[in-house]
């Protein structure tokens, strides 16, 4: 398209002189050793407590065999059964402790444990300032004075936004893979891990259940992470439109992201709030099988509600920044 | 008759329905330099964020090389370079970073032209540097060189001494003069009307909204009177003699509007507004009446004069 090209070059290169993301990997690499420190305190105590990690598989799977052969369990109770039958007996075919770290489980831990707080305050050190930051500065005069219509401004914007979601996501992703690896190596992309769980408030289905190799698990949980952060990236986008000031237009969509966790964790009664977008970030917790914040949420309703606060915020923040005044 | 540049026709602006600009209209013509004159406060600064589509108007249209700005901005703004208010540029990206963005939303800027701005504003040597480590003097210049970046055919300058010491200031109005001799219009808007005289073509004066006169500065400044002081060594008679002559009117302190810095200069003065050519011969008949004449000082008006009393007069009616 016409001119977009050099303007989307020109939102990159400006994010990047400001040095955010400078500051966002100096973050990581200040974490990141911490939690896999913790990690490996953690097989510490566990290598201390179990000794023989193969007799213990083997006791699992024999109380697994136990139960398959039994007519009194119902089919597709023993069909998850097999499945986790399976996932032991690459354990010991492969000769691989479960409960011992690896970079890539521990990359997933990270990866799952951040999508609702971690990543979305990482981007909001991004995106908040995008507008607000330039009306602030007063270079938005800069921006608008020139033969560029200003959709085209904001679609600039909005794609070097888009472009360092992604890569907050996978420096994130590469830096835990690279820190954790030093301590706990970096094998682990083989290993099955379980996945395909539906879940209610009070039961879990797991007849749909089956194991991934956990690249592949990996991967699909990546891509959630970046959707989530994608949706948090747009709606900080539309907050810096509608709001002047960097400070309270950083503060107001961290106060909405906290909030969503916080909500989240009270198991709620109050079943609409499932609507609200804070608390549909947490897209992982459906792949690994862990109850959903409120009932009636999968992982389609939550992808279904993100995207319809993501279109509706790209429609206000176009449709206000389009038009509106600056007078100062 | 030339082009007009910039054509602005019955502009209006009404924000949460109150009227801040009403019925602004005023051509700038090819090669020229358009004063926009008005107090603080007037519609000026809304005024020239209406003419680069920083701020819609209510109705009335803004041409510039024909292209209307509202509905053909991609078109309009091509020929307009612009610093409102304050130079606004990335404070932490270099010179050269500034301007090499300004050239990527434009068609066609060679890395070439880049460079020539940066000699014409004589940043050539700091252009490397990061325009935090600028003076305020510097980023002028390199706000300046922006807006020249895409040969525009007309440059707005919104308030630009402001924060200038004396000698920037005279570098500006140099500089200014000599883009204009280059063909390029330029409209710039103060409210120090010292400034305009000095430096405009043509001056359009705004007051609560409203242009309140346009037209060529020294057509303005024959419409105020001229005073004429004069510093003598026996007042008394002098001031008998002045109005024997029947030609010379004694103006109070209430009714003029000189600078107090000119009076100081000459402490005790007669101001007096007389025709010009009586001059000479008033001054003969002092001296042959031994009144000591040690300043006769013709004073033109200052367009602050010409102002205040516009606006005086747009009060009292």
């Amino acid at each position: 398209m016409h001119k977009l090209l050099p303007l989307i070059q020109n939102e990159t290169l400006k994010i990047w002189k400001k040095r955010r993301f400078y500051v966002i990997i100096a973050i990581l690499l200040a974490l990141i050793p911490i939690f896999t420190y913790a990690e490996l305190k953690v097989a510490q105590n566990n290598a201390d407590k179990f000794t023989d990690w193969r007799s213990q598989v083997l006791q699992r799977m024999t109380d697994i065999e136990n139960t398959l052969s039994s007519d009194r369990i119902p089919e597709e109770w023993k069909r998850s059964r097999r499945v986790l039958l399976g996932q032991l007996q690459y354990y010991l075919d492969h000769d691989v402790d479960p409960s011992a770290p690896n970079a890539v489980t521990f990359t997933r831990g990270f990866l799952s444990n951040s999508v609702t707080l971690f990543i979305p305050l990482l981007i909001l050190a991004l995106g908040s300032d995008l507008i607000s930051g330039e009306r602030t500065s007063g270079t938005i005069k800069l921006l608008l004075t020139r033969p560029v219509r200003r959709w085209k401004v904001l679609l600039s914007k909005l794609c070097a936004l888009v472009l360092y979601v992604s890569l907050t996501v996978v420096v994130t992703a590469l830096l835990c893979y690279g820190i954790s690896g030093l301590v706990f190596g970096y094998e682990g992309w083989g290993l099955p891990i379980f996945t395909g769980f539906r879940m209610t408030r009070d039961t879990i289905d797991s007849s749909q259940a089956h194991a991934v190799p956990q690249w592949q698990y990996m991967l699909m949980m990546a891509g959630l992470v970046w959707y989530s952060a994608l949706v948090v990236a747009v709606l900080a986008l539309m907050v810096s439109v509608l709001i002047r000031s960097t400070a309270a237009s950083m503060l107001t969509m961290m106060a909405t992201v906290i909030a969503g966790t916080i909500l989240s964790n009270m198991s709620s009664s109050w079943t609409s709030a499932k609507y609200l977008f804070a608390v549909n970030l947490n897209l992982t917790g459906y792949l690994d099988g862990s109850p959903p914040p409120i009932d009636g949420m999968s992982l389609s309703f939550s992808l279904v509600v993100l995207a319809i606060w993501g279109i509706v915020g790209l429609i206000v923040a176009f449709g206000v920044f389009t038009k509106q005044d600056i007078l100062n | 008759m030339m082009e007009a540049v910039l054509t602005v026709h019955r502009l209006h602006k009404k924000i949460k329905g109150r009227t801040i600009i009403e019925e602004v209209s005023f051509d700038v013509r090819e090669g020229e330099i358009f004063g926009f004159l008005g107090p603080n406060g007037s519609g000026k600064t809304t005024t020239i964020r209406m003419l680069v589509g920083l701020v819609k108007p209510t109705s009335g249209e803004v041409r510039i090389s024909g292209h209307d700005v509202a509905k053909h901005p991609e078109q309009a703004l091509r020929h307009v370079g612009c610093i409102v208010e304050n130079p606004e540029v990335y404070t932490y990206l270099t010179g050269w970073d500034n301007l090499a963005f300004s050239a990527r939303m434009l068609d066609d800027v060679a890395e070439e032209r880049i460079r020539e701005v940066a000699r014409i504003v004589q940043l050539d040597d700091r252009i490397q540097h990061k325009v935090k480590t600028y003076s305020l003097g510097m980023r002028q210049r390199l706000g300046i060189a922006q807006a020249l970046l895409g040969r525009p055919k007309l440059l707005i300058l919104d308030e630009p001494t402001n924060g200038l010491d004396p000698k920037g200031i005279k570098e500006l109005r140099e500089f200014v003069r000599r883009l204009a001799a280059g063909g390029l219009s330029v409209l710039i808007s103060s409210h120090l009307l010292s400034e305009i005289q000095l430096l405009c073509d043509r001056v359009a004066i705004i007051s609560e909204g409203r242009v309140i006169a346009e037209g060529s500065v020294e057509e303005l400044v024959e419409k105020a009177g001229s005073y004429v002081l004069w510093q003598l060594d026996r007042p008394d008679v002098g001031r008998e003699l002045l109005e024997a002559s029947g030609q010379v009117k004694f103006v109070t302190e209430v009714e003029h509007r000189l600078d107090e810095a000119v009076l100081a200069s000459l402490p005790g003065a007669i101001v007096t507004s007389m025709p010009k050519e009586l001059v000479a011969p008033m001054i003969d008949l002092l001296v042959q009446q031994n009144v000591g004449v040690r300043a006769a000082l013709p004073i033109a008006p200052t367009l602050e004069e010409l102002f205040l009393g516009m606006t005086e007069g747009e009060r009292h009616a």
